[in-house]
């Protein structure tokens, strides 16, 4: 900030004219100036909707009457409904299956492809990219086929003599959220490996060389030399998906509706349920409200430990 | 350091301001209110062509085929007997004119008449908004109350604080009708050698007999969660009396779900559940494939609603008949699960109220029924004199005219409160997988009836 006056005067002088800055431009706002426009688009959509869902979590409003306040009881029922509690504890597993599952299975992917220095590593790549790119809503959809009593998945199963194994999976009170879940894992797998692969194809070689010599294996390799340079693309990895799995909306609606029972229901369903479905405002934007403060915890959390020992 | 967070300091001021000024405006005191609406005791006018040049706005759901086109005519109909009155029509689907309804009635340039579902959560928060008006002095005016059956009109008549369901002022009318039914298969039957059952009994009897030989007896696909309450709806028909299940159904204080009646019905889809008679696994499949399943042949039966009539007579022809839910004894008079189309109302924000419920008189009328029937729909008055020559279509529209006349039309059971379709959905999954007993899902129905009844709203 001292130095931005010095700035403003430099071009003066170079021009050789004894001319007065502007007093906009020797400003100390002038910076915030620049950002106006950006800030008030921000602004607009984002920090006014998000004060106002804030607002709106504090009364009871069906949408059409005039709201009453009732303070923080919407907050109060977040946690003592027993409906609603299990809702955010589907978000926890979902965890699981959207961050940790492919994490695991995405270092696995993307330290073989690194090591074995296979052709076509672009085409392995993309195969394992493509889920990624489809709409949610089409994997939801092609998935409900694979999950149906006499889908794909049963077929297989059946054809391989599991028979006993072979169940309504999205149908199942235990196995559905599970088995949404692994939607989940085959969506995400592929953007944490390409994370990955990137962040593996940055370390020197000789690091490599350095641990052979050492007398490191493979196995050494992976855990002494490539999984602590990938440190900060696995924090980046977990943000994404760590959000992606709170927020999930798409998949749940389409395949299962929050069936059997409650046993599939998330926070962002009970949402778009609650406030368009059947007029509880107040008690939606609370959970989108309580939804967004439990994203940004969890994810400061993970990048607290990300970024402990690289300082 | 000082200076650096000046701004910082002084945008949270901004934002504490700003939240300051959004708290000062309760949410929905924006919205207009209620008070202007017509004083029902004033003078209606059923004259439309001396209102001079308007603009009627209309939000309907009729998209489909046939809806569309019935749709299409009456509009052209309309103003061709009135060329003072413009048609502003807006058509959405079910679902996304439901989203989009509360939006569009609180705000400023709300739409004349509007498509609203009969349910609490829709037609009954409006009403107790205040957003729509009574059409009492135009149901006197147009003599509606002789036109409708009491059975059909209840379905959109709320008292005036929207609290209780099927008594007090009409707030819309119904086009077409609708009932859950039995679907069956001619052939399947014929190759089990079971002739159409006439009793309750020889349903059951059937059912096994489809059991045992290898046959999917009903097909259920229950994914959706509500396709079960059509189930339940019937079978709850055949053991509870009428007016029981409609005062469950409305929502209205004095039932009980709990009754030895209920309970005999809840075990009932128990026992079909658990002895194979609802497919292999009900809650897995989803509604759109078990139907089309039904129709490629697989399947004896399929309890489901006459809206899938014609989608079922292009696809089985011939082969697919339609029956009521059968009755305790030959010859009783039928009782299903059944309701209307969405009635049509008038907002209270319409500046024409006269010309807008002159639009839903002209929809309702006979000429519109026949041209409801021609276009393929179920029309919602005289239906039987309207039933086609032949076909699964002819089952459908004598069905639900011997139901209107001479038996009962059940409600919807999630008409009840603003929860009772998520609260029955979840418990009929639980239910039809063994995670629930009778007693645990009647009582889970109960306690969402008590807490919404006994909260007096």
């Amino acid at each position: 900030m001292k130095s931005s006056p010095v700035l403003a005067a430099e071009p003066v002088r170079q021009a050789g004219r004894p001319r007065r800055p502007s007093i906009g431009a020797r400003s100390r706002l002038t910076p915030y100036l620049y950002l106006l426009p950006a800030f008030v688009v921000y602004a607009a959509f984002m920090i006014y909707p998000l004060i106002r869902a804030g607002q709106l979590s504090l009364y009871e409003w069906d949408g059409l009457s005039l709201a009453t306040f009732v303070g923080l009881r919407n907050y109060q029922e977040v946690f003592t409904d027993p409906d609603l509690r299990d809702s955010f504890a589907h978000a926890l597993v979902l965890i699981f299956f959207y961050s940790v599952l492919p994490v695991l299975v995405g270092l696995l992917i993307s330290s073989v492809l690194h090591r074995a220095r296979i052709r076509g590593l672009g085409f392995f790549r993309t195969v394992v990219f493509l889920p990624q790119v489809i709409a949610m809503v089409v994997v939801a959809i092609a998935w409900r086929q694979i999950y149906a009593p006499d889908g794909t998945l049963n077929s297989v199963l059946e054809a391989i003599g599991l028979d006993q194994l072979a169940r309504p999976w999205l149908g199942d009170f235990v196995l559905a959220l599970p088995a949404v879940g692994l939607i989940g894992t085959w969506v995400q797998t592929g953007l944490v490996t390409v994370l990955l692969l990137a962040g593996m194809s940055r370390i020197p070689g000789e690091l490599y060389e350095a641990a052979r010599i050492d007398g490191a294996g493979p196995v050494r390799e992976f855990f002494a030399v490539t999984l602590p340079a990938v440190r900060g693309e696995i924090v980046v990895a977990l943000t994404l998906t760590i959000i992606a799995a709170l927020k999930t909306f798409d998949l749940i609606y389409v395949t299962t509706g929050g069936g059997p029972g409650n046993t599939t229901s998330v926070p962002s369903y009970e949402v778009f349920r609650r406030a368009f479905e059947l007029g509880q405002v107040g008690s939606a934007s609370a959970i989108a409200i309580t939804l967004t403060i439990m994203i940004f915890a969890i994810n400061l959390v993970v990048n607290r430990i990300g970024e402990r020992d690289n300082r | 350091m000082t200076r650096r967070s000046t701004p910082t300091v002084r945008m949270a001021a901004v934002a504490a301001a700003a939240a300051l000024a959004l708290s000062a405006c309760t949410p929905g005191s924006n919205i207009p209110s209620s008070e202007g609406e017509a004083d029902p005791n004033r003078e209606v006018s059923t004259d439309v062509a001396g209102l001079g040049d308007i603009t009627l706005t209309i939000w309907d759901q009729e998209v489909r085929g046939g809806q569309d086109e019935q749709m299409t005519q009456l509009n052209e109909a309309f103003q061709e007997l009135y060329p003072n009155v413009t048609i502003d029509r807006n058509s959405q689907s079910f679902d996304d004119l439901g989203t989009t309804l509360r939006l569009a009635l609180t705000g400023d340039d709300a739409p004349d008449v509007v498509q609203a579902n009969n349910g609490r959560s829709d037609m009954g928060a409006f009403v107790s908004a205040g957003q729509l008006i009574s059409l009492e002095p135009y149901a006197e005016a147009y003599g509606w109350k002789e036109r409708y059956p009491e059975s059909v009109l209840q379905y959109s008549t709320y008292s005036e604080d929207g609290a209780t369901f099927g008594e007090g002022n009409v707030y819309g009318l119904p086009q077409v009708g609708e009932a859950v039914g039995v679907y069956y298969s001619k052939s399947k039957l014929e190759e089990l050698g079971v002739a159409l059952p006439e009793t309750w009994e020889e349903f059951e009897a059937a059912l096994a007999t489809a059991e045992e030989a290898g046959e999917v007896p009903i097909h259920l696909g229950n994914l959706e969660q509500w396709p079960a309450l059509h189930v339940f709806g019937p079978i709850q028909g055949t053991q509870t009396a009428v007016e029981e299940i409609t005062a469950l159904g409305l929502g209205n204080e004095g039932a009980s779900w709990t009754t030895p009646e209920n309970t005999a019905a809840a075990t009932t889809l128990a026992d079909w559940a658990s002895a194979g008679y609802l497919g292999e696994a009900p809650n897995g499949t989803a509604y759109d494939d078990a139907w089309s399943a039904f129709a490629e042949g697989e399947g004896v039966f399929l309890v489901a609603g006459s809206w899938l009539a014609a989608g079922l007579d292009t696809e089985m022809g011939e082969d697919v008949g339609f029956m009521a839910p059968p009755p305790a004894q030959a010859g009783d008079a039928p009782v299903t699960t059944g309701g209307t189309g969405l009635p049509f109302a008038v907002t209270s924000g319409s500046d024409t109220p006269d010309a807008a419920a002159a639009y839903v008189d002209f929809i309702t009328s006979a000429e519109a029924m026949q041209i409801l029937a021609d276009t393929g729909n179920v029309p919602v008055l005289e239906t039987a004199s309207f039933a086609p020559e032949s076909g699964v279509l002819k089952d459908v529209f004598e069905v639900y005219g011997s139901v209107t006349s001479e038996g009962s039309l059940l409600p919807y059971l999630d008409y009840a409160t603003p929860t009772m379709g998520e609260t029955l959905g979840a418990s009929l999954q639980g239910l039809i997988a063994g995670q629930l007993t009778a007693e645990e899902f009647l009582q889970e129905a109960q306690t969402d009836y008590e807490e919404f009844t006994g909260s007096g709203s």
